[in-house]
């Protein structure tokens, strides 16, 4: 009875829990459409087309504005009610015209800003005008507050529960069980006393380790298998010291390649430029990163992950200018920098010469052949063993790229003829050879 | 007929009675193994509680804690730049053309630059007639990162600002009340600066400009002045003319500034039956006087008589000869050879003496020599020793108000130095403009720090008309300011001396920009200067002394001036002064390649020595000795000139003059630099009026000196074969097969050559696929100048071991010059009597005679290196694979792989792999380039630094040679002939070495491969090497 009653109880929490989270998922839905809710407004308002706008915006302004911050230009979010419509066309047809004509709000904003001269676009109508400040106009959407109610969820719903208590439970579970298990025994054998029902007694028989070390030949056997084992393991243990596959160390910036070269689709030979002549990728320095930061300061909504969040993503910019001496505020440089010092990952021993230019530039291997999936990485690990064997073998495996190199014109019909083959290998072009690596 | 001289490395060779070559010979350790130091000591062996099953439980335990602590790998950091420079691209090397002008060694050289710091220094092939890089020059870029420098300016030894500095400076140089600033500096041959210091002058009114070089060139620059009216110094093409008589001028050397070597070299490869003869009278036995076809070892004195006898006969005037009839006859063949060769011969002396060099001059002079170029005077060398002595005495009389020093070490370098000291006391401002803390600086009140010729800007012309540009290759690693920055400093000038000389330069650029001559390094076509400019180059640089002789105008007079050196005589020995080819005048004594660079005629290294004849030294009682494990020992001799006197080492010296000494200057600092390169004695006390030769008193001292001398090691008695020679007249007449016979080996009864596959024990690869290196090494045209040498160290992170380890034969330079000696001084007779020796008692008597025959032996170099053989001995050999053979022809040698078991080394032929017996970096026991972080600047970080216990050896530069081919491939195009180099190749400004792919059927080194001079090292051994020889031809043809 009591074991059917703590069965009843686990089960009820677990069901209990899960109702209680889905009960409370559903506000978060609602966000969405307030913005747009908030967009329409505006559209009503000032005449013009959102959708438009944000597209020649994003097209054409967003290189130097935000809307609602401060970046090379001024934020937009209201410049309509600061500002004559006629001045803002203008202003954006043709802003140097007006500072030389010397008006008094040119010139002012002119001065603000470094004398940064703004682009002029006569290509723009008033209506696309219209529309970009129907969407710079749009109110900056309510930040997602957390309903309340929400941290008690994560504790007691069912997603939220941890294994810990599960595993409690379970042990719980267990230890009852033993429990009735002895107590019905013990009732048992207390009825058969009672009953004078005699209980058979086994005989003590040789204990298994007795049994075990009486026979040789199973001795010799097992001796012989943990020797082997113990050398496997040994063997094992040996060959990877020093082998750092899957190194992922902690670095100074939390840089990730999955939001670069994933999502973004930047190309790994634009911040790795070296690796195109060079022995070395290289390590892009941080004026390369301020190409694009320049203007991104934070990351997108949609950027944030449930194990990095929007806040952490955009505090690891505020590293880069910290680092790089970015003033955000006068958006400028200070000329206080603090050179990052990543933690290397591949790391090769002195003694092997490898060249980066050769493999991406002459021989058109992929980064990921070696790299792995960067794209998807979002802390960056060290996916290959980088031993000799592995290079050794892609060497052996992997044909070279003669086609349209006049270098290898005259070799490849040599060795060809001497392979008696069209396709050379690394390999039969001399690429196992120690010299080509070790000098 | 070939030529079967036997050759020899060492004196001690030629000793009959030496036990130690036998022994070398025949013992593989030159000691006993000490056993007995840990076993002999019975009784500390039984009281020791370490039984001997402790002592391996302790290593197995220590062994496995060992490993296990090893297995955690460190955490790298990598660091990028903030900023990266538009230009550096980490991984790739840039390169820039700049100029070294310290005041000693000129040239327009091109830096190596990785990840922006400079690492090698390279020959600039768009400087045609700027002098080319010697091994000076070559180590230079290692001074540059010496951790003795000065990190800024000085007052009274406390760290001082510039602003002070200036201030204090200023303020003096105004308040000296007429009293003379005097501006004590290297020859700087620099248009720019000679503007600035006329700036300079132009504002402190009584300013004194003295130029003084440490090695003065005084009196020929006044012979040249008398001569032609201008003070510079004859400029001489040697590769115009077909014969070259020297008297005493070591031109390959150091000789009026040197860089004379390329030009020589030319003439000296046969071509179309012709090369050049060169006939030189010296007393030391000189680079120049081994590259020599006739030597004739003559003492300073009867140089002079020699020189006045030679105007004698090739002008048909002047005194006769009182030379002695040998002696007499050489000088007749010489001006023999001379009238013979008209318009193509050329006359050169070192003889200090005005008399000498205008007797030189009148010569050229009358038979019109081809080499001598009068528009062109070399600018190079401007010191003047009178007027440096006269600065001494004002000085002392208390005349001198403030001394500016600039490039100079005078405290050091001259030979009234205590004088010097003494007058230094008596001057109210003294500033030392100088790199180190050296004998000079330290005395001044201020030192203002200046940086490296590799951190600064700077302008040359080192021959009139011939214009070439330093730029800084670094930023200044300290807070120096060079001098010139100063000076526009000090006479209000705000602009950069980068501006400066930019505006100085609008003149010489003519039509040209300024952009392209800063790429070039160098002005190729100069246009006419701008009149402002050339009154500030034409005046000479320094000041006239008062009292001085003004030039005569209407010509010197020649003949009285040889009838005075027709009666020069000497009283007893004879001192000259040389600079030698790793030091010269002492600059960068600090700088551990150059001190570790073997002497190309001794090959001692960190040391210099007085070298004394066999004959002199038998009667001084002086000797060389050499000690059981090969390492030379010498006697002490005391030394005395004048008041000065020094004890020295000894090195007795074959094709020394008898009665004649020669001693090397640049040795013996002792500020300024660490303690290990306080080296050898300091020869300038006996430079007494600057001039090289001396009269001198030589007496044998006590106890025994230590050479660091790598000439006895690697024995080759008894193996022939290994430089062959022949004459000019045999070469042109006589079958290949006369002169550069190919061994033969006999099978079957049928003799065969040893390159015939009929007698290859091996299977030959096919090596005509893809790429094959060959490096030719013509001994003709080696000069022995080691500029290689330390090309390959830069190159290839080659270390320094220090003396006491050279000592050891544990030097590891991987290209070394063998110096050979021949044993007989005629071909003729040497061979007659070889041929001539039958059955024991004559071998036995008779090579004795032959060997001990040196008094004035012929002299060979021969640069080796690994062989890079097709079938490698040491291959075979080695139990892990460490070595193998590459497809390309190069021997690989892998050093991880490698255990250090030697047999590689015992088992090659040409004895040039070398063993790291010691980690050489990163170890406190050493103190050189690789143990600090700043001389580790200079590593080439594509050649790995080598770790303890493993072999090493040349390359072939295979890390040059597979940049060069990947260049090729990314560029999608063929390698061109002439783009593949090695590092010794590139270096080598003479021509002897010539790399490429004899796969490449029209390059230069198939050609040659091909070449009927070409041989091989140890053909016989049947190695197949891919470095090949050209046969050293001699031109002994008689006018």
């Amino acid at each position: 009875m009591k074991q059917v009653k703590h069965r009843n109880s686990a089960s009820k929490i677990l069901i209990l829990g899960t109702v209680f989270l889905f009960t409370f998922l559903n506000p978060v839905f609602g966000q969405d459409e307030a913005a747009a809710d908030t967009a329409a407004a505006t559209e009503a308002a000032s005449g013009g087309d959102v959708a438009k706008g944000e597209e020649l915006f994003k097209s054409l302004c967003a290189a130097c504005h935000k809307r609602y911050k401060k970046m090379t230009g001024p934020a937009l979010f209201g410049v309509a009610d600061k500002y004559d419509r006629e001045w803002i066309y203008s202003w954006v047809k043709n802003s140097a015209a007006m500072i030389a004509a010397g008006d008094p709000q040119a010139v002012a904003i002119y001065e603000e800003y470094n004398k940064t001269a703004m682009n002029a676009f006569p290509q723009l109508s008033n209506t696309d005008i219209d529309n970009i400040l129907a969407y710079v106009m749009v109110p900056k959407s309510p930040p997602s507050t957390p309903v309340p109610g929400m941290e008690t969820q994560a504790v007691s719903g069912g997603n939220g529960v941890s294994t810990d208590v599960i595993l409690g439970i379970l042990a719980l579970v267990f230890a009852m069980l033993m429990v009735v298990l002895y107590l019905v025994n013990k009732t048992l054998r207390s009825f058969a006393e009672a009953n004078n029902v005699e209980l058979a007694v086994s005989e003590p028989r040789t204990p298994i380790w007795k049994a075990f070390i009486q026979n040789q030949f199973l001795v010799l056997v097992t001796a012989i298998f943990l020797l082997l084992a113990s050398g496997y393991f040994v063997y094992g243990y040996f060959m990877q010291v020093g082998i750092d596959q899957g190194y992922a160390p902690i670095q100074p910036i939390h840089y990730s390649h999955r939001i670069h070269a994933g999502e973004n689709q930047i190309e790994c030979k634009y911040c790795h430029s070296s690796a195109r002549v060079s022995k070395h990728s290289g390590i892009p320095s941080l004026n390369v990163c301020m190409n694009c930061h320049k203007s991104i300061s934070e990351v997108a909504e949609t950027t944030a992950t449930e194990d990095y969040s929007k806040e952490f993503y955009d505090g690891e910019i505020k590293k880069l200018y910290k680092a790089v001496g970015w003033d955000e505020a006068s958006q400028s440089y200070t000329g206080k920098t603090e050179p990052v010092k990543w933690v290397r990952i591949h790391n090769l021993p002195d003694f092997a010469y490898f060249n980066h230019s050769q493999h991406v530039s002459v021989a058109g291997v992929e980064c990921q052949t070696c790299h792995g999936p960067v794209e998807e990485m979002e802390i960056m690990y060290q996916h290959a063993p980088l031993t000799m064997g592995w290079c050794i073998n892609c060497h052996r495996e992997t044909n070279v790229q003669v086609a349209d190199n006049k270098y290898y014109e005259k070799i490849h019909k040599e060795l060809s003829k001497k392979y008696g083959v069209d396709k050379l290998t690394a390999a039969q072009m001399g690429g196992l050879e120690c010299g080509k690596c070790h000098y | 007929m070939s030529s079967n001289k036997k050759y020899w490395k060492s004196v001690e060779e030629l000793n009959e009675n030496s036990s130690i070559v036998e022994t070398l010979q025949q013992n593989e350790f030159v000691q006993e193994i000490p056993t007995d130091e840990f076993l002999g000591d019975k009784s500390s062996l039984e009281s020791s509680s370490t039984t001997r099953r402790d002592f391996l439980k302790y290593v197995g335990f220590s062994t496995a804690a060992a490993t296990l602590a090893a297995c955690e790998g460190p955490v790298k950091k990598s660091i990028p730049y903030v900023v990266q420079p538009e230009r550096i691209v980490p991984g790739v090397a840039n390169y820039y053309a700049t100029t070294i002008a310290d005041g000693f060694d000129f040239a327009s050289v091109l830096i190596k630059t990785r990840e922006g710091r400079p690492i090698k220094v390279e020959n600039n092939n768009l400087a045609a007639s700027n002098g080319d890089a010697n091994a000076r020059v070559n180590a230079s870029v290692l001074s540059l990162y010496d951790s003795s420098r000065l990190q800024g300016p000085k007052k009274g030894g406390e760290d001082i600002s510039w602003e002070t500095l200036d201030k204090e400076v200023g303020a003096k140089l105004n308040s000296l009340g007429g009293k003379q600033i005097v501006l004590l500096t290297q020859t700087f041959a620099s248009p720019s600066t000679s503007k600035l210091i006329s700036e300079f002058k132009a504002k402190y009114q009584n300013v004194n400009h003295v130029v003084y070089d440490a090695v003065s060139e005084s009196e020929a620059l006044d012979a040249y002045q008398m001569m032609y009216g201008e003070r510079a110094l004859a400029d001489y093409d040697f590769g115009k003319v077909d014969t070259i008589v020297s008297v005493g001028a070591d031109f390959l050397g150091d000789w009026q500034g040197g860089g004379y070597d390329s030009g020589y070299a030319q003439g000296r490869v046969p071509k179309n039956g012709k090369m050049s003869k060169h006939i030189q009278f010296e007393s030391n036995m000189s680079l120049t006087g081994a590259n020599a076809d006739k030597r004739v070892p003559v003492a300073p004195s009867q140089q002079k008589q020699v020189l006045s006898a030679l105007y004698a006969y090739v002008t048909g005037s002047g005194s006769k000869s009182s030379l002695d009839a040998d002696l007499d006859a050489q000088v007749v063949k010489a001006a023999k050879s001379i009238q013979k060769a008209g318009r193509n011969a050329v006359v050169v002396s070192g003889i200090q003496d005005v008399d000498a060099q205008l007797v030189v001059l009148a010569i050229n002079k009358a038979i019109n020599s081809k080499a001598f170029n009068e528009s062109t005077p070399r600018t190079i060398r401007q010191g003047n020793a009178k007027a440096v002595s006269q600065l001494v005495k004002d000085m002392n009389a208390g005349r001198v108000g403030a001394l500016l020093i600039v490039g100079v070490n005078p405290a050091y370098t001259l030979p009234n130095a205590a004088e010097f000291k003494s007058g230094l006391e008596k001057v109210d401002l003294s500033v030392g403009f100088s790199m180190h803390d050296d004998e000079t600086a330290s005395l001044c009140t201020y030192i203002a720090t200046t940086p490296h010729y590799l951190e600064s800007w700077g302008d040359v012309e080192m021959k009139k008309g011939s214009y070439s540009l330093t730029q800084p290759t670094i930023r200044p690693l300290f807070d120096t300011r060079q001098f010139q920055e100063t000076l526009l400093n000090w006479t209000g000038n705000t602009a950069s001396y980068h501006d400066y000389i930019k505006s100085a330069w609008t003149g010489i650029l003519g039509g040209n920009s300024w952009s392209q001559a800063l790429h070039d390094g160098v002005l190729v076509a100069p246009a006419l200067p701008k009149q402002e400019l050339v009154d500030a180059i034409a005046a000479p640089e320094g000041d006239v002394v008062e009292g001085e002789e003004v030039p005569v105008t209407t010509g010197p007079d020649v003949g009285a001036a040889a009838r005075r050196l027709s009666i020069a005589k000497a009283n007893g020995m004879e001192l000259t002064l040389y600079t030698k080819t790793a030091m010269g005048d002492g600059q960068q004594a600090s700088n551990p390649w150059l001190q570790e660079m073997p002497d190309p005629i001794t090959r001692a290294s960190w040391d210099n020595y007085l070298t004394v004849s066999r004959a002199d030294a038998e009667q001084l009682g002086l000797t060389n000795e050499n000690e059981a494990n090969g390492a030379l020992n010498g006697s002490y001799a005391k030394v005395t000139v004048g008041g000065a006197e020094a004890v020295v080492p000894v090195i007795i010296q074959p094709g020394q003059a008898k009665g004649s000494v020669g001693l090397a200057l640049g040795y013996g600092k002792t500020k300024g630099l660490k303690e290990e390169m306080m080296v050898g004695v300091n020869a300038y006390p006996f430079y007494q009026n600057l001039n090289a030769v001396q009269e001198v008193s030589v007496v044998a001292a006590e106890g025994v000196h230590e050479f660091a001398c790598v000439q006895l090691h690697n024995t080759l008695m008894g193996r022939g074969d290994i430089v062959k020679e022949t004459t000019l007249e045999i070469f042109n007449t006589k079958d290949k097969h006369v002169w550069n016979a190919i061994p033969e080996v006999s099978k079957n009864h049928i003799e065969y050559e040893v390159t015939s596959p009929e007698v290859d024990l091996w299977d030959e690869f096919d090596r005509s696929v893809g790429h094959h290196f060959n490096l030719s090494i013509d001994l003709n045209a080696c000069t022995g100048c080691g500029a290689c040498v330390i090309a390959c160290h830069a190159e290839n992170n080659v270390p320094v071991v220090g003396k006491s380890e050279v000592r050891r034969s544990r030097d590891m330079h991987w290209l070394r010059i063998d110096r050979y000696y021949s044993s007989q001084d005629s071909f003729e007779s040497d061979n007659e009597k070889k041929d001539n020796i039958a059955g024991l008692g004559s071998s036995l008597s008779e090579f004795g005679e032959m060997e001990s025959a040196s008094d004035n032996p012929q002299v060979v170099f021969q640069p080796v290196m690994c062989q890079h053989c097709n079938h490698a001995p040491c291959e075979t050999v080695c139990p892990v694979a460490a070595t193998s053979h590459g497809r390309q022809g190069q021997n690989h040698m892998a050093y991880n792989r490698c255990v250090g078991t030697r047999y590689c080394a015992n088992n090659c032929p040409y004895k040039v792999r070398r063993f790291n017996w010691f980690l050489y970096n990163n170890n406190d026991e050493f103190d050189y380039n690789m143990n600090n972080d700043l001389g580790r600047m200079v590593i080439n970080p594509d050649v790995t630094v080598r770790s303890r216990g493993v072999m090493e050896k040349c390359s072939m530069c295979i890390q040059m040679t597979q940049k060069t081919i990947l260049d090729a491939k990314r560029e999608g195009r063929m390698v061109k002939d002439g783009e593949f180099q090695t590092a010794c190749s590139a270096a080598c400004s003479s021509g002897a070495m010539i790399f490429g792919d004899i796969n490449d059927k029209d390059s230069k080194v198939a050609k040659l491969k091909e070449d009927n001079r070409m041989y091989h090292l140890l053909e016989h051994v049947g190695t197949k090497p891919n470095v090949m020889y050209q046969t050293k031809v001699r031109n002994t043809t008689e006018a």
